[in-house]
């Protein structure tokens, strides 16, 4: 899971494409073979990162100066088929055979090249002017296993080169190649299939005269054949004597094989890679002796341990955590007071309006400043390192079992994760997710994750003034309301959600620059999205405060503030503002009070019950924006309004309970 | 001795076989509601048609013959109480009892079209495993097809198993796999297709995703759809 492939950035208001480009090439292949890798080498950092237009799929382009030419490259999704089963796979199919890209580089993984060329033979049928990077052939020779690409080359009638991405060996060669198939190609020759299912194929393409479609004929053909149901809806609107004819020679496929016809045809290309990947491997034969166990082996033995496993997933998280808040705390500190010294952060409620709202825009900057650079960068440079040296799918793989709970799987655990930093790149990543219903459900819970903003309410109202016990408990409360809330929105929502298939790669050194662009990628939504709201929200509440609105909002909510959740009155206007940003309310708590220390004024139940109440209320206003524009803003304030509804309703029921213990 | 009574015979056997190793007189008469020595008395006859290998005092284990039989009963008991479950809606408590009942007298014919109309399922709603049909099939599709057009199946001569009851690091090739369009799809797409050499690499506890080795690729795969990739049982001492 290295790369960039699903991170999740970028505003969809962003220009979203690179203007002025000579020529289009795309990159394409399976996941975890390093194609992000190469796409970073090539294309540097001029990258823009977002959405397929219409699609919570990620698009990831960047421009590559070669020759005086400028080549705009796109890095499509990693993906293993191009079936219809996920977005990812109509998406790019889609991009190669009608948006006609100038190249396509296919890269593919030494380690496994029976797998990757079930896809290249894909690619070959969509008849792009295309080329083959086989990656990583430095670890496929410690495996004892060597390629001729030459052969290869030969072979599938494309230009093939060696790379080693990581290390930047062979991307010359490939930018040359590129060019050189730029200027003009060769059109390979078909790979054929078995005779029963070539003599079908010829069938439909004698049928396909008439008929035109926008991607290749013979392509055309074999996905009627396939009974894919995109392709067969575009040809039944020119002429459904085709499909049916292609219906009754897929039964026949079927009856003579006994399998789905798509079954079938994984079978027949599979067979095809296999056949070319034993004329270009040769295996060395393993030494004498006893096989030595490979570093993945003897980690897994610990990662994927029954006991020692689940202990070092709590370790690493657990740590991952502690180390991001005792270091981010100590950061935190000195930025703000090293920013201090610019202008007095703390709120201004009298003068010129415009003093205020600057006033206001310069506390959120430096909310935001003290906010993202102290505990969410290192986070994600954390969190990078893990993933891109292959544990995270460890951790997805132990707690899979856990996530079926929830209606998700392992995959899920990512956003979740992710979210503890801030929630809107985590709801970007819920892109990894298989279905639409698990999608959602996925940015639900991580709507419920106690992002950096709220961990400093909790701490600085509750570890501060009561004790760090209080402060656990409520972590622990959160987990069990993710997993309770995930139970009910599971049986309710609509959709499938299907299982766990995923690739275990082996373990390697993180790669540095894979590191960077994972985090920058993850941070840079915090500073399209977080920060304007950050700024903006700051100001208008600035001048809201100014205007003197603070008594009557104060007044309207006290039946909810002081009734029923047994707060003061004062409180109910740092709700309003933790709407903008969740770390204000302390902010505002300390201004509307004159004082920081808060156990002077509030009981250790009113405190912990804020905490709460401020931790599950609703999402951040940048969370509820992001939320619209990736699922809708029906379901964004469906998501807002049912969270404002359990937190009052927890945090009242929290009050009445805790008055008896504490 | 009726068809009946040997079956309720060798199902009781096969439960208390898996559970303690082997089955004591005993135990059997308590299971069915019997005298011990009327249990000796079937279990003679039981052993002379060949279908359990029993030592007095020791107790008795199921032949390969009797365990067939008692395969299938189990699969029919099994999916006679998802039929009953989910279709017929029958009060939870009735469920098991009226599935022995009927196990007994429900046809071949009849079994595979319950596992087609259910689209076959892989637990009981107790959660107890259904074993896979004994139809020569690589997957439920082409039964499906085989159904509608009522073409005879051959019968599989292989014994297969779930993927998931191999050893670790052990080999076998896939013989069939169980569910619906898609997950088959996915999982040939990713290089499962039948007759591939596939191996086991790790287990994860409680039911958790298996890790196998496929086409030199590891893969983690969610347990449930695990259990219905099915492979040729491999034999012993085959690794």
């Amino acid at each position: 899971m290295s790369g960039c492939k699903e991170c999740k950035s970028c505003p969809a208001t962003r220009e979203s494409t690179l203007k002025n480009a000579d020529y289009t090439i795309a990159l394409a292949g399976n996941a975890n073979v390093g194609k992000s890798v190469i796409f970073n080498q090539l294309t540097g950092v001029d990258q823009i990162i977002g959405n397929w237009p219409g699609k919570t799929v990620e698009r990831a382009e960047g421009l590559l100066l070669h020759a005086g030419k400028r080549i705009r490259v796109i890095d499509l999704p990693g993906i293993y088929s191009f079936s219809t089963y996920s977005m990812e796979e109509l998406v790019s199919r889609d991009f190669i055979a009608l948006e006609h890209p100038d190249a396509v580089i296919n890269v593919i993984d030494a380690s496994a090249l029976e797998r990757n060329l079930f896809f290249s033979i894909q690619l070959l049928e969509l008849a792009p002017p295309m080329m083959i990077a086989v990656n990583q052939i430095d670890l496929a020779e410690k495996k004892g296993i060597t390629i001729d690409t030459g052969k290869l080359s030969t072979l599938l009638g494309v230009p093939v080169v060696p790379t080693v991405a990581i290390r930047g060996k062979g991307i010359p060669a490939l930018t040359n190649a590129i060019t050189g198939l730029m200027q003009g190609h060769t059109v390979p020759p078909v790979l054929r299939y078995g005779k029963e299912i070539e003599e079908r194929i010829g069938k439909i393409i004698s049928l396909l005269g008439m008929v035109t479609t926008r991607y290749p004929v013979r392509w055309t053909a074999i996905k009627l054949l396939e009974r894919d149901p995109v392709i067969t809806q575009i040809v039944r609107e020119q002429d459904p004597g085709i499909v049916e004819t292609a219906g009754v020679l897929a039964g026949e496929i079927e009856s003579i094989h006994g399998e789905p016809v798509c079954v079938v045809m994984s079978a027949e290309r599979y067979q095809v890679a296999d056949r070319i990947a034993a004329e270009v491997i040769s295996l060395r034969a393993p030494g004498e002796g006893p096989q030595k166990k490979s570093l993945t082996d003897k980690l897994d033995a610990v990662a994927l341990h029954p006991v020692l496993g689940y202990l070092a997933v709590i370790a690493v998280i657990g740590g991952l955590l502690v180390w991001t808040f005792l270091v981010g705390a100590l950061v935190s500190a000195f930025l703000s007071g090293f920013l201090s010294q610019f202008e007095q952060y703390r709120p201004v409620i009298s003068g010129p309006l415009m003093d205020i709202l600057l006033n206001g825009a310069f506390t959120g900057f430096v909310a935001g400043i003290t906010l993202v650079v102290p505990y969410v960068l290192p986070f994600y440079l954390l969190l990078a390192v893990m993933e891109d040296s292959g544990y995270l799918t460890r951790i997805s793989v132990m707690l899979d079992r856990g996530m079926h709970k929830l209606g998700l799987h392992g995959k899920a655990i990512i956003p979740l994760i992710l979210g503890y930093g801030c929630n809107v790149p985590a709801i970007y990543s819920c892109r990894i997710m298989e279905t639409p219903k698990q999608k959602t459900l996925a940015a639900f819970l991580v709507t419920l994750v106690p992002c950096t903003a709220r961990t400093v309410v909790i701490l600085g109202l509750v570890a501060a003034f009561v004790n760090i016990w209080w402060a656990l408990a409520l972590y622990a409360f959160d987990i069990l309301l993710i997993i309770v809330a995930g139970r009910i929105a599971f049986k309710t929502m609509p959709g499938e959600s299907v299982g766990l298939i995923m690739e275990m790669p082996d373990y390697h050194v993180p790669s540095l620059s894979v590191v960077l662009k994972q985090t920058w990628a993850r941070t840079k939504s915090l500073i399209w999205i977080v920060f304007p709201a950050y700024i903006i929200g700051s100001a208008i509440i600035q001048a809201f405060y100014a205007a003197g609105l603070l008594t009557p909002v104060n007044d309207l909510l006290a039946p909810v503030t002081v009734l029923w959740l047994g707060l003061p009155a004062l409180v109910g206007i740092t709700l309003i503002f933790g709407i903008v940003r969740k770390e204000m309310t302390i902010l505002t708590l300390a201004v509307l009070f004159h004082t920081t220390n808060f156990a002077a004024i509030m009981s250790p139940v009113q405190l912990v019950v804020l905490a709460l109440v401020s931790m599950l209320y609703i999402p951040c206003i940048s969370v509820i924006l992001v939320l619209g524009s990736e699922f809708g803003w029906k379901k964004a304030l469906a998501i807002s309004a049912s969270e404002i509804v359990m937190a009052i309703a927890v945090g009242g029921i929290a009050f009445r309970l805790l008055s008896l213990v504490m | 001795m009726a068809q009946e009574q040997v079956e309720e015979y060798l199902e009781a056997i096969y439960d208390l076989e898996s559970r303690n190793g082997s089955a004591k007189t005993t135990a059997i008469a308590k299971c069915m509601k019997v005298a011990p020595a009327s249990v000796t008395e079937v279990l003679k006859s039981l052993s002379d048609k060949g279908f359990v290998q029993y030592e007095p005092y020791r107790g008795a284990t199921l032949t390969e013959e009797g365990k067939k039989i008692a395969d299938t009963i189990k699969r029919k008991h099994r999916l006679l109480e998802v039929f009953l479950t989910d279709v017929v809606k029958l009060n939870q408590e009735k469920v098991h009892d009226q599935a022995c009942r009927m196990e007994h007298t429900i046809s071949e014919e009849t079994e595979d079209a319950l596992c087609r109309m259910l689209d076959a399922p892989a637990h009981c709603p107790h959660g107890s495993p259904i074993s896979p049909c004994n139809k020569g099939v690589g997957s439920c599709a082409e039964c499906n097809s085989a159904g509608k057009t009522d073409m005879p199946v051959a019968i599989r001569d292989k014994k297969i198993i779930p993927i998931t009851d191999l050893d670790l690091e052990q080999k076998s090739r896939i013989a069939f796999i169980r569910g619906d369009c898609k997950v088959v799809q996915r999982l040939s797409d990713l290089g499962l297709t039948l007759g591939t050499t596939v191996s086991l690499l790790k287990k994860t506890p409680m039911g958790g995703p298996v890790e196998i080795l496929v086409r030199r690729t590891k893969l983690a795969i969610d347990h449930a759809i695990a259990e219905n990739i099915f492979i040729e049982s491999p034999g012993p001492g085959e690794t």
